[in-house]
């Protein structure tokens, strides 16, 4: 991830990200089994953005489980001290993208950061794959 | 990961070494547990200076520690935190909820 220009902390929200996401799939979607199949493909990606070039990475998870109704996921408020729900919290925080989508009998979950992002200020610009 | 408890004065320090993830968040959460609402220490403090990662289920953890400690009138601080460990809680929303210290001589100073 150095070579596309993320930062050590940027580095750490990504590899965190996925590692939340693999967690939420093995615990929801597989309800604890271990022996299921996870692929994971990673993309680079490239955008122009306010006159510069950007890198970017774009993670694709896929899985074989129970299509995710999205209105039942736990976005839970996090003012209240309890713990459970923060997986979801950490992979949006972490990533400028976070899209799920049902893909025929597969879960699909896609994840993209640009390396010289910040968050909330990067929905207009066009991104394309290299 | 590994966890051990020793006694400080009048605080149980928690050494814990190795990430802290889903396969063993567990016993983090049980020893805290124990030490907070079993034994009735007044403070303890989980030292995280030789962990490098912390997922949502290790968060949870520390949360059940922080909510016991609350219920019980004790004090559950933290200190030596990486700076992974740190941004979790930050994007968690949590940092502030935390007594963190940077070293031990400051978590169990009176």
């Amino acid at each position: 991830m150095e070579m596309l220009g993320f930062s050590a902390e940027h580095s750490r929200e990504i590899i965190r990200a996925v590692d939340e996401a693999v967690s939420n799939i093995m615990r929801h979607s597989y309800q604890g089994r271990l022996d299921q199949p996870i692929e994971v493909y990673c993309n680079r990606l490239q955008r122009r953005a306010n006159g510069e070039t950007e890198q970017g990475i774009e993670i694709l998870l896929f899985d074989c489980g129970p299509a995710v109704d999205t209105t039942k996921l736990p976005a839970r408020p996090l003012d209240e001290i309890r713990p459970g729900g923060l997986g979801l919290h950490i992979i949006r925080g972490s990533m400028d993208t976070v899209q799920y989508k049902r893909a025929g009998r597969l879960n699909r979950l896609r994840l993209v950061k640009y390396a010289r992002s910040s968050k909330g200020g990067c929905g207009s610009a066009a991104e394309k794959p290299s | 990961m590994n966890i051990s408890s020793r006694r400080v004065d009048k605080a149980t320090i928690l050494d814990v070494s190795g990430n802290i993830d889903m396969s063993n968040s567990p016993e983090v959460r049980k020893a805290l547990l124990r030490e907070i609402r079993d034994k009735a220490v007044t403070r303890v403090a989980l030292n995280l200076t030789a962990v490098e990662y912390i997922d949502s289920s290790g968060v949870a953890s520390l949360v059940e520690g922080l909510k016991a400690s609350r219920e019980s009138g004790s004090r559950f601080v933290l200190f030596g935190l990486s700076d992974s460990a740190r941004e979790v809680l930050k994007i968690s929303r949590l940092l502030k909820l935390f007594e963190i210290y940077d070293d031990e001589t400051q978590a169990i100073a009176p």
